[in-house]
This record gives C-alpha cells, sequence and structure tokens, in this order.
C-alpha cells in the first residue's frame, strides 16, 4: 500500500491515464463530427481504427517508416472516404436507422475482413523509433509516446477549431451541422462536406491508432471495439456533436480508468476500469442527457 | 446500376450455395466415412492456439487417413467447429458438430468453450476427447468429457513449487481475465499452494478486452512481487510482454500452457524479460515427430500461416497429434465407428504418443505426471527446456 503513494508510481499512473485520454479525444473527435453533420453514430469508426493499425503493420513491414505513416494515413482516410460513399451516402434520404444499421454492417464487415486476413491472431504492431525511446519523468520511465501524445491531440484540436471557425469548408460545416435542407438550398454541396467530415475523422483515428497501438502494440481483429465503445461514451460524456467536449470526456476517461486500474489489488475494484466508464455513460443519459456541453445548438461540429 | 448489384449479389448468393452442396456431396460418394469433430476456436483471442492444435491433427490424419473396422476400411474426416474463443459461440458450433454427424469430437483449446459446448456432446451421447483444456471442470461432471493432458492443479503446483525453489519467491503478482475459467482457475489453485507454503499471492484481474496492462504491471513492481504469473490467453500474453520489454522489467514472468506460443515468443524476442512456461510437450520428445510436423508445416502456406509464419513446434500440435490418434485407437479396439460404443471402449483405452503415455482415470481425466517447464531464449527467440518437473505430493493429493 505504501509503495503505492510513492511520486513515481503516481505520476507513471497519471502519465499513462493522460496519454490514453489524448487517443481516445482523438477517436472521440470522428464520433462527435459525423453525429454533428449526419445525425448518424458511425459505428465503423473503432473498426475504421483498427485497420489502420493493421495497415500500419502490413505497410511498415514492406516500406521504410517514414513512408509507410503517410502511406497509411492516405489509406485510412481513402477507407472512411470510401465508407461513406458506398455504405452511408445511398442511403441518405432514407430513415437514420437504416444507416445506423449500415454501419453496424460496416462495422462487422471490417472485423471479419481482419479476421479472414489475420487468421484472428494477434499481430505485433512495429515500434516507431522516434514514439518509443524511454524517457524519465519524475523517477518514472516512460515512453516517449506519451508525453507526445497530450501535445499533438492540442496542436491537431487547434488546427481543425482554426480549420471549422475561419475557413470555408469549415464555415460550410457548420452550416450543415445547423440545418441539412436550407444550406443544401443555399447551393452548399452537402456531399462534399460529409466526406470532408469522413476524411478528417478517419485521419485523426489513424493518427490516434499510431499513438494507441505504439502503446499497447497488440492488433486483434476486435481491437477497435473497446476504444470505439469508450471514446462513443466520451463523445456523450461531452455532449454528442461538440469537440471540446468530446475532447474533455476523453481525458476524464482515459485518466479516471487509468487511476483505477492502478488502486491497491487488494481493493479489488481495478476489474471494474470498464464498468466505471459505462456506469458513467448511464449516469450521464440519465442526468443530462445533452452532455457536459452539448447544450449549445450553435456549436454542432 | 442498382439492379446490376442487386442481380450480381443474386448470383453470388446462388454461387456459394451451389459451393456447399459440392463440399458436402463430396464425402458421400466413394469411400465410407467416419467423422471426427474438430471443436476448436480458429478465430477470437484464442484463434493462435486452436489453429496450432487442429494442424497436429491435421498432420495426423494425412499420415494414417484411413482405419479398418470390421474388415471394411473407412475414411477419416475431419469436420471443423470454430468455437470463436467465446463461450457464447461454442454451444452452437458443438451443435453443428452434432448435427454434421460425428462419431467423437477432439478439442477444444481452452477449457471455458469446453464447458461451454461439453453438455451439447453429453446430449448427443458423443465421447469428446479434449486435447489441452485443462481446467478439472471439464471433464468433472460430464461423464461423455475425457482429456489427455494434465490439470491445471497439477500446473499451478508446479509453477508455484519451481517459482519458490528457482526465485526464493515470496511474492506473487497472478493476473488473470474477469470471468475467464481457465485464468481464474489457475491463480486459485496456484494461490492455494503457494500461501500454504508461506508465500504472498496478490491476485489481480483485467476485463475482457484491456489492452493498458502497464498500469498492472506498474502495480505488481511497486507492491514488491518476486514473481508474475500470468496464465491469460495468447492475445493478452502478446501484449503483456511487449508492455512489460517496453517498462524493461527484471521480474520473471511465470506462464501457463497457454503461453507456449511461437506469438509469445516473437513477442518477447530482443527483450531483456525472463519468462518460464510449464508445457505438455518439449521439441525434440520425439525427433520422427518434430521432423514430420516441421516438414509438414514448411509443405504449405496455409499450415505455416496456422503456425504464426515460423516452424517452432507447439506443445498443442503435439497434443492434437496425439488426441486423433487416441481416437482412432478407441476406434480400432471397438471395431466400431459408432459413438455409442467408441463411448463404452474410451476408459480403457492405452495410448503412446509422442506426449507421453496416455490412459483414463475413472473421471475421464488423463494420468499424467510430467510437466515440461520451458524458458524463452530471448537473443536466439526459441525455446530452451529449463527443468522437467514431476507432480510432488501435493499435487497427487489435490488431483484427488
Amino acid at each position: 500500500m505504501e509503495q503505492l503513494l510513492s511520486a513515481e508510481y503516481i505520476v507513471s499512473i497519471l502519465l499513462s491515464g493522460i496519454s490514453l485520454g489524448g487517443q481516445l479525444a482523438l477517436i472521440a473527435i470522428g464520433y462527435t463530427m459525423v453525429y454533428g453533420i449526419l445525425r448518424l453514430i458511425n459505428f465503423a469508426h473503432g473498426d475504421v481504427f483498427m485497420v489502420a493499425g493493421l495497415l500500419g503493420i502490413y505497410i511498415s513491414a514492406a516500406l521504410p517508416m517514414y513512408i509507410a505513416i503517410p502511406v497509411v494515413i492516405a489509406l485510412t482516410i481513402g477507407l472512411g472516404f470510401f465508407i461513406e460513399r458506398a455504405a452511408y451516402k445511398p442511403l441518405r434520404e432514407a430513415p437514420r436507422m437504416s444507416v445506423m444499421i449500415s454501419a453496424i454492417g460496416v462495422s462487422y464487415l471490417l472485423q471479419n475482413t481482419a479476421t479472414y486476413i489475420t487468421g484472428g491472431q494477434p499481430m505485433t504492431y512495429p515500434a516507431i523509433d522516434a514514439l518509443t525511446r524511454t524517457v524519465s519523468i519524475a523517477g518514472a520511465s516512460t515512453k516517449l509516446v506519451v508525453i507526445i501524445t497530450p501535445i499533438l491531440v492540442v496542436v491537431l484540436i487547434v488546427l481543425l477549431t482554426t480549420l471549422i471557425n475561419h475557413t470555408k469548408i469549415g464555415m460550410a460545416m457548420r452550416a450543415v451541422s445547423k440545418d441539412f435542407e436550407t444550406s443544401r438550398l443555399m447551393g452548399i454541396k452537402i456531399n462534399n462536406v460529409i466526406s470532408m467530415t469522413f476524411v478528417i475523422g478517419s485521419g485523426l483515428a489513424v493518427v490516434g491508432s499510431i499513438l494507441y497501438f505504439t502503446t499497447y502494440p497488440a492488433i486483434t481483429p476486435t481491437a477497435g471495439a473497446m476504444p470505439g465503445l469508450k471514446s462513443f461514451v466520451a463523445a456523450v460524456f461531452g455532449g454528442i456533436g461538440s469537440i471540446p467536449g468530446a475532447v474533455i470526456g476523453a481525458f476524464l476517461i482515459g485518466i479516471c480508468e487509468t487511476i483505477i486500474k492502478g488502486l491497491p489489488s487488494s481493493w479489488n475494484v481495478s476489474v471494474f476500469s470498464d464498468a466505471f466508464t459505462f456506469a458513467l455513460l448511464i449516469v450521464i443519459l440519465t442526468c443530462k442527457p445533452t452532455g457536459l456541453f452539448g447544450e449549445k445548438a450553435t456549436d454542432k461540429v | 446500376m442498382k439492379k446490376l448489384f442487386a442481380v450480381l449479389l443474386a448470383a453470388c448468393m446462388v454461387l456459394s450455395l451451389c459451393a456447399c452442396s459440392a463440399s458436402g456431396g463430396k464425402s458421400d460418394s466413394g469411400a465410407k466415412v467416419i467423422k471426427i469433430g474438430v471443436f476448436e476456436p480458429s478465430s477470437g483471442d484464442s484463434a493462435s492456439g486452436g489453429k496450432k492444435e487442429i494442424l497436429g491433427m491435421q498432420y495426423a490424419n494425412s499420415q494414417v487417413p484411413e482405419v479398418t473396422l470390421g474388415g471394411q476400411t473407412y475414411k477419416v474426416e475431419l469436420v471443423y467447429g470454430d468455437n470463436g474463443s467465446s463461450t457464447d459461440k461454442a454451444p452452437s458450433a458443438a451443435s453443428s458438430l452434432v448435427s454434421a454427424g460425428v462419431s467423437v469430437v477432439l478439442g477444444s483449446y481452452g477449457s471455458g468453450v469446453s464447458m461451454a459446448g461439453g453438455p451439447k456432446f453429453e446430449e448427443a451421447g458423443i465421447p469428446a476427447i479434449g486435447v489441452t483444456c485443462t481446467n478439472p471442470n471439464v471433464t468433472a461432471g460430464n461423464s461423455y468429457y475425457f482429456r489427455i493432458c494434465f490439470l491445471d492443479n497439477f500446473q499451478a503446483d508446479v509453477l508455484a513449487n519451481f517459482a519458490m525453489d528457482k526465485f526464493d519467491a515470496k511474492t506473487a503478482y497472478c493476473l488473470g481475465e474477469t470471468g475467464n475459467e481457465y485464468d481464474q482457475g489457475l491463480i486459485a489453485f496456484f494461490k492455494q499452494v503457494f500461501e500454504a507454503a508461506g508465500g504472498k499471492v496478490i491476485a489481480d484481474s483485467f476485463p475482457t478486452g484491456n489492452s493498458d496492462f502497464g498500469s498492472y504491471l506498474n502495480k505488481a513492481k511497486s507492491e514488491g512481487a518476486d514473481v508474475i504469473f500470468t496464465p491469460v490467453s495468447i492475445a493478452y500474453a502478446v501484449q503483456i510482454i511487449k508492455q512489460a520489454a517496453s517498462m524493461g522489467l527484471e521480474t520473471p514472468f511465470l506462464g501457463s500452457d497457454t503461453l507456449d506460443d511461437n506469438m509469445v515468443l516473437e513477442a518477447i524476442t530482443g527483450s531483456d524479460l525472463k519468462l518460464y512456461v510449464s508445457t505438455f510437450y518439449q521439441e525434440g520428445g520425439s525427433k520422427e515427430f518434430d521432423e514430420g510436423i516441421k516438414k509438414y508445416i514448411n509443405g504449405s502456406s496455409e499450415a505455416l500461416a496456422a503456425n504464426g509464419g515460423n516452424d517452432t513446434i507447439s506443445a498443442v500440435t503435439a497434443m492434437g497429434y496425439d488426441a486423433y490418434f487416441v481416437a482412432l485407437e478407441a476406434m480400432k479396439k471397438a471395431d466400431s465407428g459408432d459413438k455409442a460404443a467408441l463411448m463404452k471402449i474410451l476408459p480403457s483405452v492405452t495410448y503412446t504418443g509422442v506426449s507421453g503415455a496416455i490412459a483414463f482415470d475413472e473421471v475421464g481425466d488423463a494420468v499424467r505426471d510430467t510437466a515440461y517447464i520451458k524458458t524463452a531464449d530471448t537473443a536466439a527467440g526459441t525455446w530452451v527446456l529449463e527443468t522437467v518437473q514431476t507432480g510432488s505430493a501435493s499435487a497427487a493429493e489435490t488431483e484427488k
């Protein structure tokens, strides 16, 4: 018990919590943006994240890392774009439930394709030198990726908010999220805007997958399911449709979960780390269904 | 465009139907067939182990594909039922084997799925031979389940004694998956033995689907563990090893038979970790089998992929090989391929396989008193035999 109070232990727990939170945040943004624009919960998002990890394994085996990473990013963005065009666009006028079922279908398709290709065996993510180097902070040794993650997340979010608030496509996205039909009448090419949303979401998911799988380097076909679900909870917690909400929700879930896992084993609570996340979802849905930042209807993207 | 798509889709479905009937029809024509059910995971967390176990059966089947019973030659056909490594898919996989009309079932890798599928075989009156499902509850209470491997209480005893002898361990940190019978059973047995000998056990569990093991390993380190015991499935073992390697953990790891897998070996290669696993078979146990299976694995790209891309022999492959011949031995002895006749004869079947002599006790468990403890040579990426452990007096006691 006393050993657990050492500064080294506490720092290491907090660091891994913040980094897990950052990785979840990158996935959560994908959920929340798509919801903001299409009112669709894109269940396939967690699996796109997993596919990005698998692509990372296969492509880095063939190409040097500095070429492989951009290729993986490009391919995953392509996948996100293609999923939207093939599975969601034809259902644009259909009831929202049909699109949601289509999303679940895509999710299973990706998982089973991955099972077919990998044979269900856990694949090991390659070590990216710049990220796996060990550094020491306050006596706790950790991988560099743990430090880089929160910084990268903040940088990406600043870029994203600039894009949304200060560019033409960003303005279009805000318009579409407010009113689908009217923005179409105003001459906004909504298909382009929606594609852009999927491109951004998938792009962030790739970055998330590189960071996540560098920290937890084994990928199974269902590796995307849990992080996907947790990011979804984070997005709901922060108020689905709100980007800052999703990010704060993700960090909160990441940190709380790691702390719960790190509590002394004699208390026997570490097993409830996932239960905490989903209990939080229930509490939020019953007490404040709109989430932390969900009320401001003006800020849907 | 849409119509074209619909037509294509329909064509696909019709074609796949044809494919089904074609493959089903093959066995009807030609020689008489006896079907052996292969109840193994080829997807999910334990796919890696299940496939290697299947590999042993397939190799055995390629060597002896026929059996002569009552003057008639029968072709032995393996029928596969993928239990998906999950206890909710296992019963339906078991039912599919039952409806395929198998005479005897081999498998499964993983105790939880064997327990979940067992009642289906019992209902149908089909005897099942467990290959590497080590939890005592697989055979207890199910008279139709037999097994050819040692049990978890024996394995845990061997490992606990090994930890105390080799490392002079006082505190052991045990980590398993919540709700997994295999993990939790082994930890409970390990705790029993280790605490009886005056040691301290810290038992911890992680939720299913967890990928952050750094927090657990940090905790093990902070709580002063001398050894870390992780009897988990391969997918988790790989993650634990990888994360421990990146932390530079010096505490030795103890693993159960599941960790004897070349994915785990691959994960640990190049690190400074110490890993000791208890297992059923060590490469070199039977030269003839080693050479044959290596040739078989290297002979087809499918087999090579199933074995994880190299020809390191897993103990489960040897066990799958032996299980097939135990089934054949039973058929020969009963002089029949009938499930009821096999069920009657199985308790008295004895067979000496590559993994040692096999005989069943009154519960249907194999009478085994030897476990191999292997350690990973992290520089060369191979398993090295550490010691051969026979059960202590207390293990024989708990086994009863």
